[in-house]
């Protein structure tokens, strides 16, 4: 019970979130209507993913110094779920903008950029798995996923903002936050993002445990 | 360490220019290569729209660059590695590849340029800017490129590996100058291109001080 209070709260706070989510009065606003309950679907997505991704970096940092396996474990399936994540949250946009802006991709920075991250953590991937020794795979995995995510901050925060966009918070269209995200979509939005970032790192300590455990039997049967 | 980088800079040089295929074959590269799309698009002189010419000229700079940078860690043998590991620091060595690579991208880069105002007209209206645009961009590419290699090479350096690896990083850095170079063809005002200029300035120190910072790590391996 002590160390599962956090699924529990997950599971609490996601159903709050589907529940309110879905069926709470939400603010009409023209063209947006309904859609505007995306928010709690797809931006939470985003929210997830950044922090999780920065957790894996930080265990990326920590292999580096200590050598230690077990921080590896923990910095590649943060990434895992971080890019289901990623996939989630670019096939709920797309969705998102064809109701909004009449077509799934429609050339928007943000989109462009947040593809190209998608494509920048698929490389991770294959470049781990075209390494065979586990310690090498984790170093030089674990290298990459510090440089790429230094070039993927300023992909997603910086380049979006100079251009005009059609995303809400870009060019001049007004956020959530200016006018439309009023009290109400707060009081489920941010409880959205820590149930889904609750449940992202669920996920990965379920995937970090069956990888240790995988590890420990091969060692067992080498050894044996 | 000024001492290390300029002594090692000095050894990439004369390397390179003691196996002169390899540097005249990524020179022909780029102008085989601009010639192909030339002959592609069935162009002539002015007869392509500029924002077209701007994506054709960074496209081509790009691949060479892959190309050229990709061999930055292999053309040296294990052992010869192995004696450089001994006698040099790694963030000299890193550094002094960084700038010689700059100065071949931007070599490429020129060479490209050249080409390009030859057979396909040269649109750029405010040339200051432009070379002071290819010079950032040559400096992020190589900042990158160089890093990547660094990956691509322990991990059996095959040349798909170096793309992918490479392709989304540069991403940022390849967009930043291919508005900088849009705004040089169209002679918009200086101001206008500053915001841009400081915004590439900075993703280039950004991803050349992790490379600085990571290179000791993946130089141990």
């Amino acid at each position: 019970m002590r160390q599962s209070w956090w699924k529990i709260l997950a599971i609490a706070l996601l159903l709050y979130t589907l529940i309110a989510g879905l069926l709470m009065e939400a603010p009409r606003l023209p063209i947006l209507n309904e859609t505007i309950r995306a928010l709690h679907f797809h931006v939470t997505m985003w929210f997830g993913m950044i922090l999780m991704l920065v957790v894996a970096v930080y265990y990326s940092i920590k292999y580096l110094r200590t050598n230690d396996l077990r921080n590896d474990d923990l910095a590649i399936e943060f990434t895992n779920a971080a890019i289901l994540f990623g996939v989630l949250g670019i096939v709920t946009g797309m969705l998102w903008a064809k109701f909004t802006w009449g077509d799934y991709w429609s050339g928007d920075p943000k989109q462009n950029a947040s593809a190209i991250g998608i494509l920048m953590y698929f490389a991770y991937l294959i470049l781990r798995n075209s390494l065979t020794d586990s310690q090498q795979r984790a170093r030089i995995g674990a290298i990459y996923n510090i440089f790429a995510f230094a070039a993927f901050i300023p992909l997603i925060f910086v380049l979006p903002r100079l251009t005009d966009s059609l995303h809400p918070g870009n060019g001049g269209n007004p956020g959530f936050n200016a006018y439309d995200l009023d009290s109400k979509l707060r009081a489920v939005f941010y409880p959205a993002i820590i149930g889904w970032t609750l449940l992202g790192s669920w996920i990965a300590t379920v995937r970090v445990r069956m990888r240790r455990v995988e590890r420990t039997i091969e060692d067992r049967m080498i050894n044996s | 360490m000024l001492k290390e980088i300029s002594v090692l800079i000095s050894k990439e040089v004369t390397l390179e220019w003691r196996q002169k295929f390899a540097l005249n074959g990524i020179l022909l590269y780029v102008v085989s290569a601009v010639f192909i799309t030339y002959l592609s698009l069935g162009a002539q002189k002015g007869n392509i729209s500029t924002p077209i010419w701007n994506a054709l000229y960074w496209i081509i700079i790009l691949f060479s660059a892959v190309n050229a940078v990709a061999k930055s860690f292999v053309q040296e043998h294990q052992g010869r590695q192995l004696y450089y590991y001994m006698i040099a620091s790694p963030e000299a060595i890193i550094l002094s590849k960084i700038i010689y690579n700059t100065g071949l991208t931007l070599i490429l880069a020129l060479l490209g340029y050249g080409v390009f105002s030859v057979i396909l007209g040269n649109p750029i209206q405010d040339q200051g800017l432009f070379l002071l645009n290819l010079v950032l961009g040559a400096m992020g590419f190589s900042a990158c490129l160089t890093m990547v290699s660094g990956i691509a090479s322990k991990a059996g350096n095959n040349a798909t590996l170096m793309a992918i690896l490479s392709f989304p990083i540069i991403i940022p850095i390849l967009l930043m100058a291919i508005r900088i170079s849009k705004n040089a063809m169209d002679g918009l005002d200086r101001s206008v291109s500053m915001d841009y200029l400081f915004t590439l300035l900075a993703i280039n120190a950004i991803v050349a001080v992790t490379g600085y910072i990571l290179f000791p790590y993946l130089w141990r391996s």
